[in-house]
C-alpha cells in the first residue's frame, strides 16, 4: 500500500522520552496516534490506575464486610455499636478536607506558596481530626467488650474501616512531606506532579468514605 | 520480651538431614559465586550496570535469570515428588509427611510466583518498549522497584529452608488449617509475607504496563497498529491491576487471623473459611490468565517470523484477548465447584468457563492460518510453538471437561486436575517463555544461542513433558487423589514410574538447555548478531542494535502501518539501500540509574523477615528504612542524564553501516 | 557503556521547567483526572466548580444520615434511597474535584474507571450471591456435631 515517505523525522525531545510528534490535531485523540503522552499525563494517569487498584482492594474488604455482617457470634451488630453523630463529624472533616485539596491545588496552580501550604495544613488538621475520632471510637468499641478479635463481624468492619484509616494516615504523612517539599524546593515540575498524584489519593480516599459511612454506618444502623 | 522474637537456634534444621544439606549446597554455591564475583572485581561493573539500571531491558533480563535459577529450585522439588510417590507404595518413602508437605507447596509457589510471573514479565519489560517505539516504561525507577521487591520474596521463600520451614497448606494456604490454631509454626506467615512483597512489585508492574501501553507509543502507532504480544501485554496488566489487590487484601486477612487474633477465616466466633476459597481464586483464576496471556502473545510474535507471513486475523486475535481478560473475572468458582454453592451457581460458572474457551480456540486457528501457505522456518522457537499447539489443546480440553460440574465432582483434586494445569502452564507457560527467550535472546545480549542444543531441549521437554503427565490423567480418572505422601493401590505404582521416569527426562532437557547456555556464551563471538536483525522479523524491537542502546532508537519511528519494521524493510530491500537518510542527531535524556529499588527490597526483607519471628522492634526499623528510602529518592534534583549527541549517533552509525551492508546483500541475491 | 555512568561526560539536565499551562491539556492531548480541561480556568470559575462540589456533597450527605427512621418513604425503600445517594455523591466528585468528563481526550480515564468498576461489582455482588449459597448449604451446626459423634 503506498504510504507517505517513512523518512524517521527529525524528532526534539521536550519531555527527555521522545514525544516526536510535533502535529496535534484532534485526530489524535482516542485513536492514540499522537506519540508518547507528555510526562504530567503519564505520572497523572498512572496513578489513576493505582487507584483504581487500591479501590478493587476495598472492594475484596466490601465483599467480606457484606458477607460477614451476620457473623456476630450473638454480641452486638450495628444498631448497638454505631453513634451516627460521630460519623456526621467524621464525614464532614473529611469532605470539608477535599475542598481545601481543592483549593490547595488552585494555590498550585496560582504557584502561591503561603496560599498552598495553608491550605495543606487545614487539610491536614481536618485529616487529623478524622483520624483522631475514628481511633476514639475504635478504642470505645474495643472498650466494651466489641473488639475486631470477639466476631467475624467485628473483624470485617474494624478492618474495612481501619484500611481506610491507615491509608488516611499515610496521606497525612505524605502531605506533610509535600508540605516539606514545596517549602523548600518551590513549585518545581516533578513537585507539582507528585502533587497532583497526592490530590488524586486524598480525593479518592474521600470518594472510598462515601461507600463506608453510606454502606457500614448509615445502612448498618438502619438494617440492624 | 525477647529480643529476637521467635527466633531460636532451633529454627535450623540441624536434625532433619535432608533440608540441612540442602541448605548448606545452596549456602556454599551462593557465598561462592559472591566470592568469585567479589575477587574477580565484578561488583562496580554489576552495582552500576545492572543492580541500580532502571534500564527495561536490563531489568527484564534479570527477571528471566530469577526465573531460571528458581526453575531449578521448583524443579529440584518436582523431583523430589515424583521419587517419593514411585517408592511410597505402602510404604513411607524417603520424605516424611511434614517434609513432603512443604515440598508440594514450595514447588506450587515457587513455580508459580517466581518462575512463571517473572519469566513472563521480564519477557515484557525486555520487549515491550521496544515494539512500542519508545525509549522505556512509564516509570523506570518503578520498574528497578518492582523487580527487587519480586526478588526479596523469592529470597523470603527460600530462607525458609535454611531458617523454619516452609508452610505445609499447598501453594494457597486454605483455612482454617492455615489458622494459627493447625498452622503454629512459621511456614504459612514465610509464605504470606514473601507473597505480600512480591505482590506489590507485581502491581505496581501492572501500573507500569499498562500506562506504557496506553500513553507511551511511537508517533502514529494507533492502538490498532499495536503488535500483538502488546496487545496481550496491555490485558494481562489490566488483569494484574484489577486482581493483585484481592490477593493483598485476602492475604492480609490470613494474617490478621494469625497475627492478631481476628476471625475472618476461622472456625469459631463467626469466622467462614470459604470466603477465602472465594476470594483467594477470585485472584486466582486471573492470575493464570495474566501467565497465558502474554504467552498467547509471544506465540503470535514468533508464528508470523518463522512463517513470513503477517499473523492471520489481527483484529479477531484482538477481541479473543480482550474477550479472555474480561471472562477471565467470571469464572473463578470453577475452583471449588465441590464446596457446595448449589447447582445454579455452579451451572453459570460452568457455563463461563466453558465459554472462555472460544477465545482461545479462535487464536490457535489464527496462529495455524499464519503458517498455512507461509515459507515455514522450523528453528527451535517455532518448535516450542507447534509442541505448545498440539499439547495446549489437549490440556485445554481436559480443562473444558473439568467446567462441567458434575464431572469436576469426580475429579476435583484428583491427579486429573494436577495434570490438567501442569498441561496448561508448561505447554503454554513455560513453553512460551522458552520460546520467547530463544527468540529474544540475541535482541539482548547480541549472539545468537546454539540451535541444534535448542532443538534437543524442545524434543526432550515435550517428550518428558506427556511421559511424565499422561500417567497422570490415567490415574485422576482411577481415583488417585493429589498431594499423596504414600498410598497403598499397587496398580498406581506402574504409573507413578513412568512419571517418574518423564521427570528424569525433564531433567536430561533442563541439563540440555544449561549446556545450551555455557555452549553459545563460550562460542558467542562466531554467533554475534550485527544487524540486529537475525530472524528476519517484522515488529519494531528488530529495528534496534542488538542489543539496544540504552536509549533504544536515535529518533522515534513514526508509525504508518502494522508491522512497521516489515514495511521499512522491504523497501529498503527493493531499493538495495537504506530508505532514510542519517537522521540530525540530538542530545537524549534518559533516567538515571538509582539504587532505590534494591535499598527498598534490603528493608523489605529485613521487615518481612522480623514480623515472620515477631522481632518487633526490627519491624519498625524496616519500615522507618522504607520510608526512609522514598524520601531520599523523592527529594533527589537531577533525574535525568543527558547522552550526548555525539554518542547517540557513534552509536546510530555503527547499526547503520551494518543493516545498509546486509541490505545490499539482500538486495543482489 | 553506561552513559549515565560517572565517567561519561554528563550536562546537567534541570527537570524545572515551566510548561505553558500547569492544568489542562492542549487540544488533540489526552487529560488527566484531576485537572481541568483545556486551557488554564481562572481562578474564580475553578473556585465556583469546588463550592458547587461541595454544596451538592453536602446535600446528598445530609440526606443519607436525615433518611435514618424518616416515615417520609417507604421503609425498604430506604436502603435504596441511601444507595443512591452515595452513588449520586461519588459522581459529584468525580466530576467537580476529579474532572471526570466523557469528552474524548478523557476516553482513556472514563475507560479505567468503569472497568475498576466491573470488577468492583464482580467481586463484591459475585461474593455475596456464592457466599449466600454456600451458607444456605451449610450443615446446621447442631447436626454436624451429632454427625462428629
Amino acid at each position: 500500500m503506498s504510504a507517505p515517505s517513512t523518512a524517521l523525522r527529525v524528532g526534539r525531545d521536550p519531555h527527555h522520552v521522545g514525544h516526536g510528534a510535533d502535529t496535534g490535531g484532534p485526530e489524535f485523540t482516542g485513536h492514540g496516534g499522537g506519540g508518547p503522552a507528555p510526562k504530567r499525563i503519564v505520572v497523572g494517569y498512572g496513578f489513576w490506575i493505582f487507584i483504581l487498584s487500591d479501590v478493587v482492594m476495598f472492594s475484596a474488604f466490601f465483599a467480606t464486610y457484606a458477607v460477614l455482617l451476620n457473623a456476630r457470634a450473638g454480641g452486638p451488630g450495628p444498631r448497638e455499636l454505631f453513634d451516627l453523630h460521630l460519623t456526621a463529624i467524621e464525614t464532614a472533616c473529611l469532605l470539608l478536607s477535599s475542598f481545601t485539596c481543592g483549593l490547595a491545588s488552585m494555590a498550585v496552580g496560582a504557584r502561591s506558596l503561603l496560599w498552598t501550604e495553608a491550605a495543606l495544613l487545614v487539610t491536614g488538621l481536618l485529616g487529623a481530626t478524622f483520624i483522631g475520632i475514628e481511633i476514639s471510637e475504635f478504642a470505645r468499641l474495643t472498650a466494651r467488650g466489641a473488639g475486631p478479635t470477639h466476631s467475624a463481624f467485628l473483624s470485617a468492619f474494624f478492618t474495612l474501616v481501619g484500611c481506610h484509616g491507615v491509608h488516611v494516615s499515610c496521606g497525612i504523612l505524605w502531605l506533610g512531606t509535600m508540605m516539606a517539599q514545596f517549602a523548600a524546593k518551590g513549585f518545581r515540575e516533578n513537585i507539582r506532579h507528585r502533587y497532583l498524584c497526592f490530590s488524586l489519593f486524598w480525593h479518592a480516599l474521600d470518594i472510598i468514605w462515601i461507600g463506608i459511612f453510606s454502606g457500614v454506618y448509615v445502612i448498618g444502623v438502619v438494617t440492624g | 520480651m525477647h529480643l529476637l522474637g521467635k527466633l531460636t537456634w532451633q529454627a535450623i534444621p540441624f536434625d532433619q538431614p535432608l533440608p540441612l544439606i540442602s541448605a548448606a549446597a545452596v549456602i556454599v554455591v551462593a557465598l561462592a559465586v559472591l566470592v568469585w564475583v567479589l575477587l574477580k572485581g565484578h561488583v562496580p561493573y554489576l552495582w552500576r550496570e545492572w543492580i541500580t539500571s532502571v534500564d527495561h531491558k536490563r531489568i527484564g533480563v534479570m527477571y528471566c535469570i530469577l526465573a531460571a535459577v528458581m526453575l531449578l529450585r521448583g524443579f529440584i522439588d518436582a523431583i523430589m515428588m515424583r521419587v517419593q510417590q514411585a517408592l511410597a507404595l505402602h510404604g513411607a518413602g524417603f520424605l516424611r509427611p511434614s517434609h513432603f508437605d512443604q515440598v508440594f507447596s514450595a514447588h506450587g509457589t515457587i513455580m508459580i510466583f517466581f518462575v512463571a510471573m517473572p519469566f513472563v514479565i521480564g519477557l515484557m519489560n525486555l520487549v515491550v518498549p521496544l515494539q512500542l517505539g519508545v525509549r522505556d516504561v512509564a516509570f523506570p525507577t518503578l520498574n528497578s522497584v518492582s523487580f527487587w521487591l519480586t526478588a526479596a520474596g523469592a529470597l523470603l521463600v527460600n530462607l525458609s529452608l535454611v531458617v523454619g520451614e516452609f508452610a505445609r497448606t499447598g501453594w494457597l494456604p486454605y483455612p482454617p488449617l492455615s489458622e494459627l490454631q493447625y498452622s503454629p509454626g512459621v511456614g504459612v506467615d514465610y509464605y504470606c509475607w514473601a507473597l505480600q512483597i512480591s505482590g506489590i512489585g507485581t502491581l505496581m508492574t501492572g501500573i507500569n504496563f499498562v500506562t506504557t501501553i496506553l500513553k507511551l507509543r511511537a508517533p502514529g502507532m494507533h492502538y490498532t497498529r499495536m503488535p500483538m504480544f502488546c496487545w496481550t501485554a496491555l490485558a494481562s496488566n489490566l488483569l494484574i491491576v484489577a486482581a493483585f489487590p484481592i490477593l493483598t487484601a485476602t492475604l492480609a486477612m490470613l494474617l490478621l487471623d494469625r497475627y492478631v487474633g481476628f476471625h475472618f477465616f476461622t472456625d469459631t466466633a463467626g469466622g467462614n473459611s470459604m470466603m477465602f476459597m472465594n476470594l483467594i481464586w477470585a485472584w486466582g483464576h486471573p492470575e493464570v490468565y495474566i501467565l497465558v496471556l502474554p504467552a498467547f502473545g509471544i506465540y503470535s510474535e514468533v508464528v508470523p517470523t518463522f512463517s513470513s507471513k503477517p499473523l492471520f486475523g489481527y483484529r479477531s486475535m484482538i477481541y479473543a484477548t480482550m474477550a479472555i481478560c474480561l471472562i477471565s473475572f467470571m469464572v473463578w468458582l470453577h475452583h471449588f465447584f465441590t464446596m457446595g454453592a448449589g447447582a445454579d451457581v455452579n451451572g453459570f460458572f460452568g457455563i463461563m468457563s466453558m465459554i472462555i474457551a472460544v477465545p482461545t480456540g479462535v487464536k490457535i486457528f489464527n496462529w495455524l492460518f499464519t503458517m498455512y501457505g507461509g515459507t515455514v522456518r522450523f528453528t527451535s522457537p517455532l518448535l516450542w510453538s507447534i509442541g505448545f499447539i498440539v499439547s495446549f489443546a489437549i490440556g485445554g480440553m481436559t480443562g473444558v471437561l473439568l467446567a462441567v460440574p458434575p464431572a469436576d465432582f469426580q475429579l476435583h483434586n484428583s491427579l486429573f486436575l494436577v495434570a490438567h494445569f501442569h498441561n496448561v502452564i508448561i505447554t503454554g507457560v513455560l513453553f512460551a517463555a522458552f520460546a520467547g527467550s530463544t527468540y529474544w535472546f540475541p535482541k539482548a545480549f547480541g549472539f545468537v544461542l546454539d540451535e541444534r542444543l535448542g532443538k534437543w531441549a524442545f524434543w526432550l521437554w515435550l517428550i518428558g513433558f506427556w511421559v511424565a503427565w499422561a500417567p497422570g490423567y490415567a490415574l485422576g480418572l482411577e481415583g488417585m487423589t493429589r498431594r499423596l505422601q504414600h498410598y497403598d493401590r499397587a496398580d498406581w505404582q506402574p504409573m507413578l514410574l513412568v512419571a517418574a521416569a518423564g521427570v528424569l527426562i525433564l531433567l536430561v532437557a533442563i541439563l540440555v538447555q544449561i549446556a545450551q547456555l555455557v555452549v553459545s556464551i563460550r562460542s558467542r563471538e562466531k554467533r554475534r548478531d550485527v544487524t540486529g536483525d537475525p530472524w528476519d522479523g517484522r515488529n519494531l524491537e528488530w529495528a534496534t542494535a542488538s542489543p539496544p542502546p540504552p536509549f533504544n532508537f536515535a529518533v522515534l519511528p513514526n508509525v504508518t502501518d502494522q508491522e512497521p519494521y516489515w514495511d521499512m524493510k522491504q523497501r529498503a530491500r527493493e531499493a538495495g539501500q537504506l530508505q532514510t537518510s542519517e537522521p540530525h542527531y540530538e542530545p537524549i535524556a534518559m533516567p538515571r540509574n538509582s539504587p532505590t529499588g534494591f535499598v527498598c527490597a534490603f528493608f523489605s526483607v529485613i521487615t518481612g523477615f522480623s514480623l515472620i519471628w515477631h522481632i518487633w522492634w526490627l519491624v519498625i526499623v524496616g519500615l522507618a528504612g522504607a520510608y526512609a528510602t522514598f524520601v531520599v529518592f523523592a527529594w533527589r534534583d537531577h533525574d535525568e542524564a543527558l547522552i550526548p549527541a555525539e554518542e547517540v549517533a557513534r552509536l546510530d552509525r555503527t547499526n547503520r553501516a551494518a543493516r545498509s551492508a546486509a541490505v545490499q546483500r539482500q538486495a543482489v541475491t | 557503556m553506561d552513559p549515565t555512568s560517572p565517567d561519561r561526560p554528563r550536562l546537567q539536565a534541570d527537570s524545572s521547567r515551566e510548561e505553558a499551562f500547569d492544568a489542562g491539556s492542549r487540544v488533540g492531548e489526552d487529560r488527566i483526572p484531576g485537572a481541568p480541561s483545556h486551557e488554564l480556568p481562572s481562578l474564580g470559575a475553578e473556585l465556583r466548580r469546588y463550592v458547587l462540589g461541595l454544596v451538592l456533597s453536602v446535600v446528598l450527605t445530609a440526606a443519607a444520615f436525615l433518611s435514618v427512621g424518616t416515615h417520609l418513604i417507604y421503609g425498604p425503600g430506604i436502603v435504596m434511597a441511601i444507595v443512591v445517594f452515595g452513588l449520586a455523591q461519588v459522581g459529584i466528585h468525580l466530576v467537580f474535584f476529579l474532572h471526570l468528563t466523557t469528552a474524548p481526550d478523557n476516553a482513556n480515564n472514563a475507560l479505567a474507571l468503569a472497568f475498576g468498576f466491573l470488577i468492583v461489582c464482580l467481586i463484591v455482588f459475585g461474593s455475596i450471591w456464592i457466599m449466600f449459597h454456600m451458607n444456605h448449604n451449610m450443615i446446621p451446626a447442631g447436626q454436624l456435631m451429632d454427625m462428629q459423634g
